[in-house]
């Protein structure tokens, strides 16, 4: 087992952009060297407002993506009202620290619209949340994909050119990471909507 | 060791222990609350049982976070540990979200702890009727919260001796379009109505919020100043 977060593989990037938020990811899943499918999903939309990108081992994508649809259920019928994505990212950064000695393999990305700011945070597995950046990445490659996005993001981008600079970046990154690929798929939110597109990677 | 409960049912459906515990709120020192446009005003009675009681030391109104304080009419004791109870239900909500919690959620949460002193085994119910006023995101809130665990939002009540005649008054005085500021006269103007003896600032506690979302309870100083406008 070299290394929890290597054995499926898959990456994952975040973007912030003019009153719009992007999310990225590849479509791999994989049990090491072996691919398993093509059209594993791991961006998630938990909110008309906030999607939850995952990177890390797929079980654990699966449940804490189901355990963070249950407290927002929950939540909606509790409060009445709907969750605003800050309170979102805190509240996985709680449920992450919850799991301290028993962590959950993953390495999540939150991105989300309020009142149009744009809303971008990133943990590790234990839920050390980092909200102060404009891109964010996860995944075994996502060394590869800071590369590219170092190089073409620029800050206040509109949802076209982040839609281009997100996939360009997701693209670059996964062709040069063994673990991901197999596709990608770019979400795009702004206060109309939520564009998906599905790219093309090297296939392989 | 009482694995069973306490309260329980009579054979015409009623829960005596929480009418009792009603009996116990009704014979505590009146306390008023006042919900206006922009603010919400809690004005409860104080009086001592001797001249030798230290006034300042005693707290009636208890902050809950900087925008939700309450009061009661009952047992002191049982509301202390409530108010303590719900300082930490706001704490734990803190750690999760953080973010402000609304009053109804609180009142919600709180009430579930009420509820439970009447059905868990070898407790009593709370002796005491708590007013929670706050300030949130929705806009100023004012909750009643029995000794039952049920909770009703008002405009404007009173719980304690001079309740029914306090809500009498009440109704005839309250209107929608009220400020913080007549509210608070009529907050006080309604407690003197039934007040045994002489109203001072020492005697009773105002707590006061605002669209600020920032709880004050008023020094006497201040309550000095309002008691003499009623004149």
């Amino acid at each position: 087992m070299s290394g929890i977060f290597e054995y499926n593989g898959g990456s994952i990037v975040g973007m912030k952009g003019k009153n719009c938020i992007a999310m990225a990811c590849d479509r791999r899943f994989g049990q090491q060297m072996s691919t398993i499918t093509t059209n594993y999903q791991k961006v998630f939309k938990i909110q008309d407002n906030i999607l939850l990108a995952l990177s890390g081992l797929n079980t654990d994508i699966h449940t804490f993506y189901a355990l963070m649809e249950k407290e927002i259920n929950l939540y909606n019928l509790k409060e009445n009202r709907k969750m605003k994505p800050t309170t979102f990212a805190n509240l996985v950064a709680s449920a992450l620290y919850e799991r301290r000695f028993g962590p959950f393999f993953v390495t999540p990305i939150v991105a989300g619209l309020e009142n149009g700011k744009p809303i971008l945070a990133t943990y590790d597995s234990i839920g050390c949340k980092s909200d102060l950046d404009d891109f964010q990445v996860g995944g075994t490659g996502g060394n590869y994909i800071y590369g590219a996005c170092e190089a073409f993001f620029k800050p206040d981008m509109n949802p076209e050119e982040l839609e281009e600079v997100i996939g360009q970046s997701l693209v670059s990154g996964c062709d040069r990471d063994a673990l991901s690929g197999w596709g990608g798929v770019v979400y795009v939110l702004t206060e109309q909507k939520l564009t998906v597109k599905i790219l093309k990677t090297k296939q392989t | 060791m009482t694995d069973f409960a306490l309260t329980t049912f009579s054979s015409k459906g009623k829960l005596l222990q929480i009418e009792y515990a009603l009996n116990a709120v009704a014979k505590g020192d009146t306390a008023i609350g006042i919900k206006a446009k922009n603010g919400v005003v809690l004005v409860v009675e104080k009086k001592q049982s001797s001249i030798l009681v230290e006034e300042s030391s005693v707290q009636k109104v208890s902050l809950l976070t900087d925008n939700i304080a309450a009061t009661y009419a009952g047992l002191g004791p049982d509301f202390r540990v409530l108010a303590q109870q719900a300082r930490k239900l706001v704490k734990k909500y803190d750690l999760k979200y953080q973010e402000e919690i609304f009053v109804q959620t609180l009142s919600r949460e709180l009430a579930e702890d009420v509820q439970v002193a009447t059905q868990r085994g070898g407790i009593r119910p709370f002796g005491v009727s708590i007013l929670i006023a706050g300030y949130d995101e929705e806009g100023p809130h004012l909750v009643q919260l029995d000794p039952s665990g049920a909770y009703y939002s008002w405009k404007a009540t009173a719980i304690g001796k001079q309740a029914k005649n306090a809500k009498a008054f009440l109704e005839k005085r309250y209107n929608a379009d009220m400020e913080i500021e007549d509210a608070i006269n009529t907050a006080l103007l309604t407690l003197k109505e039934g007040f045994e003896g002489q109203i001072t600032p020492t005697n009773i506690e105002v707590g006061v919020i605002r669209d600020d979302h920032v709880f004050r309870i008023l020094p006497p100083s201040q309550v000095k100043d309002y008691l003499e406008e009623l004149e």
